[in-house]
């Protein structure tokens, strides 16, 4: 095998680098086709019954056909079903000419004519749209030949006649498919419209059958229709009327497909004129439209008010006037108009009365109406959001939100008239959509100003024991504009008091409250004293630094002073030195501020924000320095080469931790020189100039190092997000330089033979790898390790273990050390567990043997799929480890690039006598191609690794990324 | 013409009292059967004795339905069939028929046991006349008998209650009353088929509202009951025990979930835990929301609701209890009332309408000093708050109802009758509309499609003669006796079954010709003259004189007085009437010379 192998690496490197490995698998595979068909035929020729010949076609279609032969299976099958006279039979094989046609290279217009044939004597209706839906498939394999696609047509034409409904199902959905409008839209060469003269235009056929009467057949002409509309062909505005009077069909498919075919109609033809039915009176299509599908807000089927709900959110072009008719909803009490609630509660608002609904008939209904004007049957859009958001369903409710969204964000009038609306829905009884709700409401923030009564039910869903429901709404208020410095203070009060109650939502609060300070400078500003209980004459006594609520007053107060510059001569003297704490600890909420007599933390402060996109600028200067000078050592050897890098890492971590755009690139390239370093370490050990049996113990640095780098590469490789392959190439190299380290250090320590083949097998296979994985990239390693191997790979493969080392040996010596270009954009996936703080002294107790549930908060930054790749780890004091894997619905997405993770963990253990700590944290998963040979690797050389502990918590294809986080358990014995 | 005739007994124009006769395709059917609240005279239950005016009703009714528990539709039922007697099928759902008796045992507790009343239906009454009930599912049909098919809808409003579609043949009634659209807490919202019914019968008890959000009445409740909370009072809601309560539990249960709150929340014993008991075991007739999380926990197994002791009313702290009854004129609501009256932390909260005289009516008209018994007055300081909650349905419910069924006509009962004129007025507009008064019979004719049998000899036959196969679009007129009572078949076969011996019927005329002819040749100047003309019939000339054109004879004689006024013998059989008539015509019209 290992000879075999050899030769074939040696045959292939000799020749061209062309790679014509796919080639062998192919051959072996036409090698059966001739007898595939045969057996099928035989097969079929020997079934006695309609039983036996159904198996045989059911185990046949399990295995897949190679494209070569498809064309001859096809003949078989069709020469069966000539000869078959059992239906179910017949329709197998028309089902299995459809999936044959699908065969990847297989074109199946050789075909067609004989497909076509067989729909001419065929009885079974079943059968026919088996076939039909089969010619469906060949069709959509053939889309460059509008010869088959007429031909196509003609036989949907001729078939739309038949008794069943499943044939004219299944024609309809031909002629949608591959049907054209006559006049074709683009004038090109082929001129259909010539060709197509004696056969009707497709359109008008498909909308006969509007009015089939078959309610599927309906559905489907409406499908196909859509279908034509998809593919870009033009409808026509005539089938308007019709679509229209199929909204009040008696099924609901097919008064959801015709919602659809309004929808798409009014956004062809917004403009166009219709009239009016009885009356003389005319409006544009899109408003009619509008008017039609708000209509089926109020369908009897849910479905098709969710699907009439959602279309309306997309008909941007209605008018005002209808759209501000959606919210209407006229109240009537014994034929006297009543104000809405929303009416009340803003005339309070307007005349300043405080209290609400405390007397009876409060809302008693004031004028008499007229009951003409009240419209109760045809009510058109009127109130049909009204309805929506009252729907019993709430998935109904949800797309009415989403609706009442979209519409919104292009008019800011009707998001300023839909508030009271979107406000209401903050108390449904569903999660979902309050949630929604509320995330609608951010989105239109831009265009809204809240009233203090509408923020009053606002801030009342803080309470809501759900965090994401706390979370949105604290996202909601960071960007929400209020009118009064009531607000705030109200604003402010139950915010508070959400902290109170969930001490956990600390974070989000005060973030809050920054923005909500940085937005309303001039109302806080009256509040001040009140806020920070300074009083004129009296000193009051200092408040509590450590008092989260504080903080939070002191964030707001901080934010809004930053461009209020009369706020901070209303600070008491330790609000001062709070600042400057808080200023240290917390600075990403607090802003620096030009505070009179604290000249120096004012320049430093200049320093900091003043050079804003020039320092960005300069610092990527630095790093290309660096790395240019880097790169200047030619050789691993080079003396004052270690100290280069040493200083150049040290730089790369420091710029990192200044410039957070950055901190992802200076890592990397600190943690790639990083792993130059140790193998160049590695390297110059005195240990290569000793005889080997001497040399056991001096061995283990360079192990270890050898270890260290590989796990280095793993990192750099998974844990950066933005790499190009060029980079890939570069960690691989630096990966495979490892493994030559651990190779020549294995054949140094373990004289062992055998041991030796595999693992320079392994290296070999592993250098062949490594070359067709990265070919495009070879000419950018020159001269460097991999390269000078390549060179000599024939005298590798056929010398002796030994040798073989020995070259390595030399090669890493001599081997440059690679340039590293920095890619465009470059970040670190970072995860920081916020929850549990592991602050707590108050150990968990539970009942040993049973589970207790570790809530579980972090934030993931630049993690893509963190669903696949994060996992959480326990490490139990007694080592122990434990990888669950959470949910995918834990993860939430509150940012393009930010991942948040919200779960729970299920620890269970054994009674301890005392509690104790155990470390949760965060894994990110990897899995590659070369992931796995490197985990059989380990565990082929783990014997010769002896001397070395474990790396601690190491896990397989796992990468810590994280900082362990120690929690106090306490694991009780169970009473009895 | 058929008709379908609908008499309200009571409910007609008036609200209370549901009961409604209706008489379709020959069968009878009682719909509710219900007490007046309002009433404690004769006037209490619908007069039976319009039915019949002694004896049992059994002959006269085939079925009653009752729609749903609450006493004005059920409340006359042990009196009807235990007193008045009736033995037939009574249909309800399976919750009805597990709250209904409680209710009905409840009732007559306090009319008999309180108020003293003799001659009232007793406790074996109520249980003989449940045994008489066979519960319904819903969407299920059932055949009363081979001809009388009921079919019950959900219908909301509250737990069990039913819309029903009533079909004997082709005609059909629909029946709901309180049709509730907009989902409140616990049930869900009304459907129907498009079932297209020739009546729509419905309750118009809120026809001239239209109610505003259900959110918003929602949201006001739990903003005040908190507000009282987190200042530290207690709040008193007086309830029913049945319906509302529940909403207003899972409302409270909810929100104290929802937003982490301790506060107890008591209700005062009694019936209601009997029926919170059934509202748990009838989870799917409530709404989504509560089928949605029954997987996790059952709603209506309350985890912040704990039963009402008296010794609780005294404890420190904020509290909420709902207590009955509704409209605090006695018991336990009316004790806590008084405990609390004074402090105004509290709250009183009236989810319900009150009569006039009651603690309730007062306080909600803003009477601050209440005299009790014994000539000692009751300072109120506590708030008074008043809450709508109803589960009937506004105009627009009933709209959208009549969209999803599209009735041909309607007839509302339930409401008052000034309000419903607006709602029938509306209506009208579109189609008809009735709303009787009491043991006003309405007649809406129906036409009903009636299908005939065709036996299976005569349409072969008919294919036979026919030719190409018949075109199902076009009409095609064929031969055949029609006997009622079973099938078409064909005359001979209904001659042979009834024993009659085929009678014909032959036409004969007499047409005066001048022709100078011979008798002969007149006979053959007329066949030459009918071959030019008829061309696709047979004409045959005879050797004995006559011409046959099909099977009409025709002869020639001439008169005694003049040779040349001939007379022509015409002869045809019914069936060639046509032909006959024409061809009379046409030789009246003379010979071509």
């Amino acid at each position: 095998m290992a000879a075999h192998l050899k030769k074939r690496v040696y045959e292939e490197f000799s020749k061209v680098v062309q790679i014509p490995h796919e080639e062998a698998p192919a051959k072996k595979l036409r090698l059966s086709k001739p007898s595939k068909s045969a057996a099928l035929h035989i097969d079929l020729c020997k079934a006695a019954s309609a039983t036996d010949a159904l198996q045989y076609l059911l185990e046949f279609a399990r295995k897949p056909v190679e494209a070569e032969s498809v064309e001859g299976v096809i003949r078989i099958l069709l020469e069966h079903y000539y000869k078959e006279t059992d239906n179910s039979v017949r329709l197998k094989i028309a089902s299995l000419l459809g999936l044959l046609s699908k065969t990847n290279g297989f074109s199946p217009d050789c075909v067609v004519d004989d497909v076509i044939n067989t729909l001419g004597n065929e009885k079974s209706h079943q059968v026919l749209a088996q076939l039909l839906e089969s010619l469906l498939v060949i069709g959509g394999q053939l889309p460059e030949s509008p010869a088959v696609r007429r031909r196509l047509v003609q036989v949907a034409c001729k078939l739309l006649s038949d008794t069943n409904f499943g044939v004219r199902n299944k024609c309809l959905q031909l002629l949608g498919f591959l049907g054209t409008v006559e006049t074709p839209l683009t004038k090109d060469g082929e001129g259909p419209s010539s060709s197509l003269g004696g056969v009707r235009d497709v359109q008008s056929i498909i909308s006969t059958y509007f009015s089939d009467q078959d309610p599927r057949v309906r559905t489907a002409a409406l499908k196909a229709m859509l279908q034509l509309h998809e593919r870009g062909m033009k409808i026509h505005q005539i089938i308007y009327e019709q679509a229209c009077r199929l909204l009040s069909d008696d099924y609901e498919q097919v008064r959801s497909a015709a919602v659809q075919m309004v929808w798409v109609l009014s956004q062809l033809y917004p403009e166009s004129i219709v009239p009016i039915p009885s009356s003389n009176e005319e409006i544009r299509l899109v408003d009619d439209a509008f008017g039609k599908i708000s209509h089926m807000v109020s369908d009897g089927s849910w479905m098709v008010r969710v699907q009439a709900t959602k279309t309306l959110g997309s008909m941007l072009q209605v008018s005002p006037h209808f759209l501000e008719q959606t919210l209407d909803k006229k109240l009537m009490s014994d034929l006297r108009r009543k104000r809405t609630a929303h009416e009340r509660a803003k005339e309070l608002f307007a005349s300043g009365e405080f209290s609400s609904g405390r007397k009876w008939a409060d809302d008693a209904p004031k004028e008499r109406l007229d009951t003409n004007t009240v419209n109760l049957i045809a009510s058109g859009a009127c109130g049909a959001f009204v309805h929506g958001l009252e729907d019993e369903m709430f998935e109904v409710r949800i797309a009415a939100v989403e609706a009442l969204c979209q519409l919104a964000r292009s008019s800011p009038s009707f998001a300023e008239k839909c508030l009271d609306f979107l406000v209401d829905m903050f108390n449904d009884e569903i999660e979902e959509v309050r949630l929604q709700s509320i995330h609608v409401l951010r989105e239109i923030s831009t265009h809204i100003t809240l009233r203090e009564d509408q923020l009053d039910t606002v801030l009342a869903v803080l309470e809501d024991s759900s965090r994401d429901i706390r979370e949105a709404l604290h996202e909601l208020l960071c960007y929400t504009n209020v009118s009064t410095k009531e607000c705030i203070q109200l604003a402010l009060l139950e915010l508070l008091k959400n902290l109170n109650k969930y001490p956990t939502d600390r974070n989000s609060v005060w973030k809050c409250l920054k923005f909500l300070g940085s937005r309303h400078p001039t109302l806080v500003l009256p509040l001040v004293p009140e806020l920070l209980s300074t009083h004129p004459y009296f000193d009051t006594p200092e408040p509590d630094m450590d008092d989260p609520a504080y903080i939070a007053v002191l964030v707001l107060v901080f934010n809004a002073a930053k461009s209020c510059p009369t706020m901070p001569a209303l600070f008491s003297d330790h609000t001062f030195r709070h600042y400057a704490y808080l200023r240290d600890s917390l600075s990403h909420l607090v802003p620096p501020l030009r505070l009179p007599g604290r000249k120096q933390v004012y320049s430093l402060d200049s320093v900091d924000s003043g050079c804003g996109s020039g320092s960005v600028e300069s610092a990527k200067l630095f790093l290309q320095q660096s790395l240019n000078r880097v790169s200047t050592i030619q050789n691993l050897e080079t003396p004052g080469a270690q100290d280069l890098l040493n200083f150049t890492i040290r730089d790369l971590q420091r710029l990192g931790e200044l410039q957070t755009e950055l901190a992802g690139a200076a890592d990397f390239c600190a943690t790639f020189l990083r792993c130059q370093l140790l193998l160049m370490k590695a390297l110059q050990e005195k240990l290569w100039n000793m005889a080997v049996p001497l040399c056991p113990k001096q061995n283990v640095t360079a192990t270890a190092a050898a270890q260290q780098i590989l796990e280095e590469t793993y990192k750099l490789e998974f844990l950066y997000n933005g790499l190009e392959s060029r980079q890939v190439a570069t960690i691989h190299h630096v990966r495979l330089q490892a493994k030559a380290l651990q190779l020549v250090l294995t054949a140094r320590t373990r004289p062992g033979l055998d041991l030796l083949i595999g693992s320079c097998e392994k290296f070999l296979q592993e250098i062949e790898s490594f070359q067709r994985m990265f070919l495009t990239e070879l000419p950018h390693l020159q001269d460097s390790f991999v390269d000078k191997l390549l060179e000599i790979m024939p005298r590798l493969l056929s010398c002796k273990p030994v040798e073989l080392v020995k070259i390595l040996q030399t090669t890493l010596r001599q081997s440059g050390l690679l340039q590293l270009r920095l890619p465009e954009q470059i970040h670190r996936a970072t995860a920081t567990i916020i929850e549990p703080t592991g602050e707590s002294d108050n150990p968990l107790r539970f009942t040993s043997g049973l589970v207790v549930a570790l809530d579980i908060d972090a934030t993931l930054e630049h993690v893509q799929d963190p669903q696949d790749k994060v996992k959480v780890q326990v490490l139990y004091p007694d080592g122990q480890s434990h990888v669950i894997h959470p949910k995918p619905a834990d993860f939430r997405k509150p940012g393009p690039t930010r991942h948040r993770l919200i779960t729970q963990v299920y620890l269970s253990h054994t009674a301890w006598t005392e509690p104790s700590q155990v470390e949760v944290r965060l894994l990110l998963a990897y899995s590659s191609s070369s992931s796995s040979p490197s985990s059989s690797n380990k565990s082929g050389w783990s014997d010769s690794i002896d001397g070395l502990p474990p790396a601690e918590a190491a896990v397989e294809g796992t990468i810590p990324f994280s900082k362990p986080v120690k929690v106090f358990i306490m694991p009780k014995p169970a009473r009895r | 013409m058929p008709e379908i005739k609908v008499t309200p007994l009571g409910a007609g124009q008036d609200v209370g009292r549901s009961c409604i006769l209706v008489s379709i395709g020959g069968k009878n059917i009682m719909l509710d059967c219900g007490m007046h609240m309002g009433y404690n005279d004769d006037r209490r239950f619908p007069d039976f004795s319009y039915i019949t005016q002694n004896g049992r009703l059994t002959d006269f009714l085939d079925c009653v339905i009752i729609s749903h528990f609450h006493l004005d539709h059920c409340g006359a039922l042990p009196y009807m069939s235990e007193m008045v007697g009736y033995d037939g099928p009574i249909y309800m759902t399976h919750p009805t028929k597990a709250i209904c008796p409680i209710l009905l045992e409840d009732f007559r507790k306090i009319t008999v046991d309180k108020k003293g009343e003799t001659n009232f239906f007793t406790s074996q009454m109520i249980k003989d006349c449940m045994k008489k009930v066979i519960p319904l599912n819903l969407h299920q049909t059932v055949q009363v008998d081979d001809e009388l098919e009921i079919k019950a809808y959900y219908a909301g409003h509250v737990l069990g209650a039913a819309m029903v579609h009533i079909k004997v043949g082709s005609e059909s009634v629909v029946y709901t009353v309180s049709v509730n659209k907009f989902a409140l807490c616990h049930s869900g919202a009304a459907w129907i088929d498009k079932c297209r019914p020739d009546i729509l019968i419905s309750e118009s008890t809120y026809a001239t509202t239209i109610r505003d959000s259900k959110r918003c009445r929602e949201r006001d409740f739990l903003k005040k009951v908190h507000e009282t909370i987190e200042r530290g009072g207690k709040v008193l809601i007086p309830v029913f025990a049945l319906g509302r309560a529940q909403e207003l539990c899972i409302l409270l249960e909810t929100f104290w979930e929802r937003m982490n709150l301790k506060a107890p929340i008591y209700f005062s014993t009694g019936l209601t835990e009997k029926a919170n008991h059934y509202y748990k075991l009838f989870i799917t007739w409530t709404n989504q929301k509560i089928r949605k999380t029954f997987v996790q926990r059952n709603m209506f197994e309350f985890k912040h609701i704990k039963a009402f002791d008296r010794s609780y009313a005294d404890n420190p702290g904020p509290m909420v209890v709902f207590a009955t009854p509704g409209m605090l004129h006695a018991g336990q609501s009316l004790q806590i009332f008084k405990k609390w009256a004074g402090n105004d932390k509290n709250m009183v909260i009236m989810p319900g309408y009150c009569v006039q005289g009651t603690i309730g009516h007062k306080i909600l008209n803003g009477q601050r000093k209440l005299e009790m018994e014994g000539r000692s007055t009751l300072d109120v300081k506590l708030q008074v708050e008043y809450m709508s909650f109803s589960a009937h349905a506004d105009a627009k419910g009933i709209m959208q109802l009549i969209r999803m069924a599209e009735p041909r006509n309607m007839l509302l009962v339930h409401g008052e009758a000034a309000k419903m004129e607006f709602l029938k007025g509306k209506i009208e507009q579109e189609f008809n509309c009735y709303m009787p008064a009491n043991g006003e019979t309405v007649a809406v004719t129906t036409n009903p499609s009636v299908p005939v049998d065709i036996s299976l000899n005569l349409l072969k036959r008919e294919m036979t003669l026919g030719g190409p196969l018949p075109d199902p679009k076009k009409p095609r007129t064929m031969h055949g006796t029609l006997i009622m009572k079973e099938n078409l078949v064909s005359s001979e076969q209904a001659l042979k079954e009834l024993g009659l011996n085929e009678h014909q019927l032959r036409f004969t005329c007499r047409v005066q010709l001048q022709d100078p002819h011979s008798d002969s040749d007149t006979l053959h100047r007329i066949y030459t003259h009918l071959k030019s003309v008829l061309k696709d019939y047979t004409i045959q000339h005879l050797p004995d004189g006559t011409v046959m054109v099909e099977s009409i004879v025709i002869k020639v004689s001439s008169s005694a007085e003049d040779a040349n006024a001939k007379v022509l013998l015409l002869s045809w059989s019914y069936q060639d009437e046509d032909l006959g008539s024409y061809l009379s015509s046409l030789l009246k019209k003379g010979l071509p010379t």
